[in-house]
């Protein structure tokens, strides 16, 4: 079943434009000039219930924009988009109680009291039952380890477990939508595992459709078999994260441990990276028999192993090659809001 | 749904609650402001009076105490704070958390108001004890008027604030809000009867206090108490009041539609 559908999805911001100085400062109060940013443009996907989805893209690319169009937080400058069949910029009670939103920096925790008041808060504004909203606490507190905080001020925790209590308070509704912008955001590794463990949990107990912006490719591998990729507000790729690495990256990296130190491979393959007795080699994808197999013949070869490239590596392929496409587009972060 | 309304104003009332036990200094501060602005107005009236005989048109020294120390805390009852705060919202997207929730950001700072009414009125209403003391001031209401102050308080609050919240959304528009909400102030001074009672004001600016709400606001409540209104008067004050309200609710429902759709939710 189709829960988000986005068709040709477009938001453009008119921003004003303004040279600097004073006298220019003094000219925008008789002649003020704007102009249109195209932060979304034509975007379609659509994405079925219980589908974990990376949304791929640089600062700027569109991902937030996007992000806050499904929630209901912006209106569309065209296009059309549905998610639980419902128009989200119309915010309706209804919808707004099946969805969601988790941004990295922004929080539904209320500062200054203990984070079980907000708790409390949001069973209010949600209108949860009694018993639904104890077994649903004491689930998250469980899996997402909260019960040293819950009497604590939200002020009074660290950056990793006021997160952990803003992932907490935004699911106490049990929405059967999330947008995650940057969940993990300046977490610790640690942090970020327990973060990526509890969404996989909470996606697979409830089946609820995630849709997941994040820096850290780790939060990508390990959550979505399928990546949207969004470059300057267009979409430039929407398929298995498997598929990416295969399209974009006509490359394998074979490592290889030798015997000999400062051996020169650069007769097999281009040489990345030599460290001791270790060099890093990168060959064409269909050369990568060949080359191994020169390699076990004509070396001292303790260990060797062929691996893809890491997914950031491939993910950059992906905007320099849309670049090179488009060399007229530039970025424009500051924008975008 | 009206459970569900319940369930929210009670727990988002003691939630509130708690949040301003937090700010207890700064309640203060801002209740000391309130109370010093009513109280120089009272003296420079006082003196005033003296100058001229003890009298300032339809006003002696004791109706001049009774009338700013009861506006004093009408005032406080019916002030907001919003239109101040709504700015910073759209300007910097704390709005978008209150967004993605199924709750009007109109009933959360209604709320929110009134948690700090309570709060403060601990202090107000000794503070107010304490000036009436001091300053002796006249007061004889009979006791339909003590009944009818209660609605007449309640009616001006939310003309007050539907008022002042549909001005707040201009910040929808207008990137920096305060000189709008500036030249708001300087007219509910003179025209809600803050500054000076609205009889004091020539006639034509009493014709204009007549035919706006700000008097509605803040004046008619301490008129009505201090026995200057008659029971018809009353009436067509209470009529008047909801008559705004209405319009208030409507223009409210009218501009938030338009307001949220030019949000721009900046921030992460």
């Amino acid at each position: 079943m189709t829960t988000i559908r986005c068709d040709n999805l477009t938001k453009t911001y008119t921003v004003p434009v303004r040279d600097p100085g004073l006298l220019n400062a003094a000219k925008s109060l008789f002649h003020r000039r704007t102009r249109d940013v195209e932060a979304v443009k034509d975007v379609c996907f659509e994405l079925a219930e219980g589908e974990i989805v990376g949304f791929l893209g640089p600062n700027g690319a569109g991902k937030t924009t996007t992000l806050k169009m499904l929630s209901g937080l912006l209106q569309p400058t065209d296009g059309q988009v549905e998610v639980l069949g419902f128009k989200p910029f119309r915010r309706q009670r209804d919808f707004l109680r099946q969805i969601t939103l988790v941004m990295g920096n922004r929080n539904q925790l209320v500062w200054d009291i203990p984070v079980a008041d907000s708790f409390e808060r949001n069973r209010a504004i949600y209108g949860l039952e009694r018993p639904a909203f104890t077994e649903t606490v004491d689930m998250l507190v469980e899996l997402l380890d909260l019960a040293e905080l819950l009497d604590k001020p939200v002020r009074n925790l660290s950056l990793g477990e006021r997160m952990k209590c803003e992932v907490a308070v935004a699911l106490l509704h049990r929405p059967r939508i999330l947008f995650l912008d940057e969940p993990t955001l300046g977490l610790d590794v640690t942090m970020q595992r327990r973060i990526r463990t509890f969404v996989a949990e909470y996606n697979r107990t409830s089946g609820a459709t995630v849709l997941l912006t994040s820096h850290y490719m780790a939060d990508v591998e390990a959550l979505c078999e399928r990546v949207l990729v969004i470059h300057h507000g267009q979409l430039l790729f929407d398929g298995q994260l498997d598929e990416l690495v295969q399209r974009f990256s006509p490359h394998k990296t074979i490592v290889v441990d030798l015997e000999t130190e400062e051996a020169d491979l650069s007769d097999y393959a281009e040489v990345v990276h030599t460290e001791g007795n270790r060099v890093t080699l990168t060959v064409p994808k269909e050369l990568t028999a060949a080359t191994t197999g020169r390699l076990l013949a004509d070396l001292p070869v303790i260990d060797l192993t062929v691996e893809d490239p890491p997914i950031e590596e491939v993910i950059e392929r992906v905007f320099t090659q849309q670049l090179q496409h488009d060399p007229d587009s530039t970025s424009d972060d500051s924008a975008t809001p | 749904m009206s459970a569900w309304f319940g369930d929210i104003y009670r727990t988002l009332f003691k939630i509130e609650l708690a949040v301003m036990f937090q700010y207890r200094a700064a309640v203060v501060i801002w209740l000391i402001g309130l109370v010093l602005q009513p109280v120089i107005y009272l003296v420079v009236w006082l003196t005033v009076a003296e100058t001229e005989g003890g009298r300032v048109g339809d006003f002696d020294a004791g109706s001049l105490s009774a009338y700013f120390l009861i506006m004093m805390v009408v005032n406080h009852a019916t002030f907001s704070w919003h239109m101040w705060e709504m700015g910073y919202r759209v300007r910097s997207g704390s709005f978008n958390s209150l967004l993605v929730q199924p709750l009007h950001p109109f009933h959360r700072d209604i709320i929110q108001n009134m948690a700090y009414k309570v709060l403060s009125l601990a202090i107000v209403l000794p503070v107010t004890a304490l000036l009436w003391w001091f300053f002796e001031p006249t007061l004889t209401p009979e006791p339909w008027m003590w009944i009818a102050l209660g609605p007449a308080v309640a009616l001006a609050f939310l003309v007050r604030f539907f008022f002042e919240w549909s001005l707040a959304l201009l910040a929808f528009w207008i990137t920096d809000t305060s000189g709008l909400n500036n030249l708001y102030m300087a007219l509910f001074f003179f025209l809600a009867g803050r500054m000076a009672p609205i009889s004091l004001l020539p006639s034509w600016g009493q014709a204009i206090a007549n035919a706006l709400p700000f008097r509605l606001m803040l004046a008619f409540p301490v008129e009505l108490l201090m026995g200057r209104l008659t029971p018809e008067q009353v009436m067509d004050g209470f009529l008047t009041q909801i008559l705004w309200i209405g319009l208030g609710w409507l223009t409210v429902h009218l501009v938030w539609t338009r307001a949220s759709a030019r949000y721009s939710a900046v921030g992460a």
